[in-house]
């Protein structure tokens, strides 16, 4: 039988063990830097397409994570995707005609938006919106307009006589 | 015919019964009004018995888990050239359900089946009589030390399991196949979250702690006092909480899925 001092140290051992396994749970695996929210700012943009964005995607200038997609909900109204962007504070100044625009990290990754700064002198603050935005590219939707374009380049020349030829009776309809 | 009916009938008000009994186990044990200078070297002495001597098997293991998933992980990843991928795969599959699952599983055996086969062979022995006969509780002098024990031992476990599994398959990963460390642990640290893969995975872990030592417990408190009836019960013991852990799993994450 062990004596019971024993028993505490080797038990307060163990405690120690779990809590640094959860710290390096914590820092080194899932990379969380602090329990709070990071201190920063939102501003917002209206996209007509986010693609695969999620929420807690990156926010990138010149490649460079600056903030995170803090949500995403749709305008009732207008029927654009409203994306809520939360900036690091110590980005500032970031021109108010920055734009926006939805890209995708190599040719599988996920979505994130890439922001590039412009000229004007004043900046995004709190609560401002972004409205120089670029939609996301959908690789169907590109796909679908390349068919479109060399399909329809072979059709027109095919549809002028059908549509002459569609043109002609009703013509005739017309003169009789 | 009339005889099948009556002995389905009977199996079913013992089964009822038997959750009935264990229901009320539990229930004398979390409504008791707790004495913290007396039970605290109690429950010192069942986590030293449950979680500390439990550490070998589960570091051990988790280490070869986590190398193994590495392994098996990089060989498939390869083929789409996504071995870049290595750290996140292992990570969220050992955070989420490796972790907490195999952990309850090793506890069970190594943990659980000692609670059993202990109370039962003090119930056999009238101990446990003898104590009520002092005017000892034993629900609080045995009962209620073990169960929080293992409620607390548990999720201490998982966490050490977690961060072993994860160095082993760094071991794996980065010292023996090469891929580059920095990768490694950036894609990682891009893919997990905190709250929602390292937290859930230990509210699974407090769970099956917590079932796994409350049928442990009643399993012994309420085993037949012979020596086949504590073989019984220890096997059921191991039986029921494996099966107990594998369904709530399901559960569990079919509730946190949401999130991910």
């Amino acid at each position: 039988m062990i004596s019971e001092r024993m028993v505490e140290s080797v038990v307060g051992l163990f405690l120690i063990a779990a809590m640094g396994a959860m710290l390096v749970l914590a820092f080194k695996v899932s990379g969380l830097t602090s329990f709070f929210k990071p201190e920063g700012y939102m501003v917002t943009a209206q996209f007509d397409d986010i693609g695969q964005l999620k929420t807690r995607a990156a926010v990138k200038i010149g490649g460079v994570t600056v903030g995170e997609v803090a949500g995403i909900k749709l305008d009732p109204v207008t029927f654009k995707a409203v994306v809520k962007i939360q900036i690091n504070s110590r980005v500032k100044d970031i021109p108010v005609d920055s734009t926006a625009t939805i890209l995708t990290a190599g040719l599988l990754g996920d979505n994130y938006i890439e922001i590039t700064p412009m000229y004007s002198s004043e900046f995004l603050k709190e609560g401002s919106e972004i409205t120089e935005t670029h939609s996301a590219m959908i690789l169907e939707r590109l796909i679908g307009q390349f068919m479109y374009k060399v399909g329809g380049g072979s059709n027109s020349d095919s549809s002028t006589p059908s549509n002459n030829a569609n043109a002609e009776p009703k013509k005739e309809g017309v003169t009789q | 015919m009339m005889s099948y009916v009556q002995s389905l009938g009977s199996w079913g008000l013992a089964t009822l019964r038997d959750y009935g009994r264990a229901g009320i186990l539990l229930s004398r044990v979390v409504f008791a009004v707790p004495n913290v200078r007396k039970g605290f070297p109690l429950v010192l002495q069942q986590v030293y018995a449950e979680g500390v001597q439990s550490l070998l098997i589960i570091v051990v293991s988790s280490l070869f888990i986590g190398m193994v998933v590495a392994l098996q992980g990089y060989h498939t990843l390869a083929k789409f050239g996504a071995s870049q991928e290595l750290g996140p795969l292992v990570a969220l599959s050992v955070a989420r359900e490796l972790g907490p699952v195999v952990t309850a599983l090793l506890f069970a055996g190594r943990a659980g089946s000692a609670l059993t086969a202990e109370i039962g062979l003090m119930k056999a022995t009238d101990q446990l009589s003898s104590m009520e006969m002092m005017a000892v509780d034993p629900m609080r002098k045995v009962i209620a030390p073990r169960l929080w024990g293992g409620f607390i031992s548990m999720p201490l476990l998982t966490m050490i399991f977690n961060a072993v599994a994860i160095y082993g398959a760094y071991l794996v990963g980065v010292k023996w196949l090469g891929l580059d460390a920095g990768a490694f642990w950036s894609n990682m640290q891009a893919s997990v979250e905190f709250h929602s893969d390292i937290v859930n995975g230990l509210l699974k872990s407090l769970v099956f702690g917590f079932v796994v030592t409350w049928i442990a417990v009643y399993q012994g408190y309420d085993a037949v006092p012979t020596s086949a009836g504590i073989a019984k019960s220890t096997t059921r013991s191991v039986v029921y909480s494996s099966l107990a852990v594998l369904g709530l799993d399901f559960v569990l994450t079919a509730m946190m899925i949401g999130g991910w």
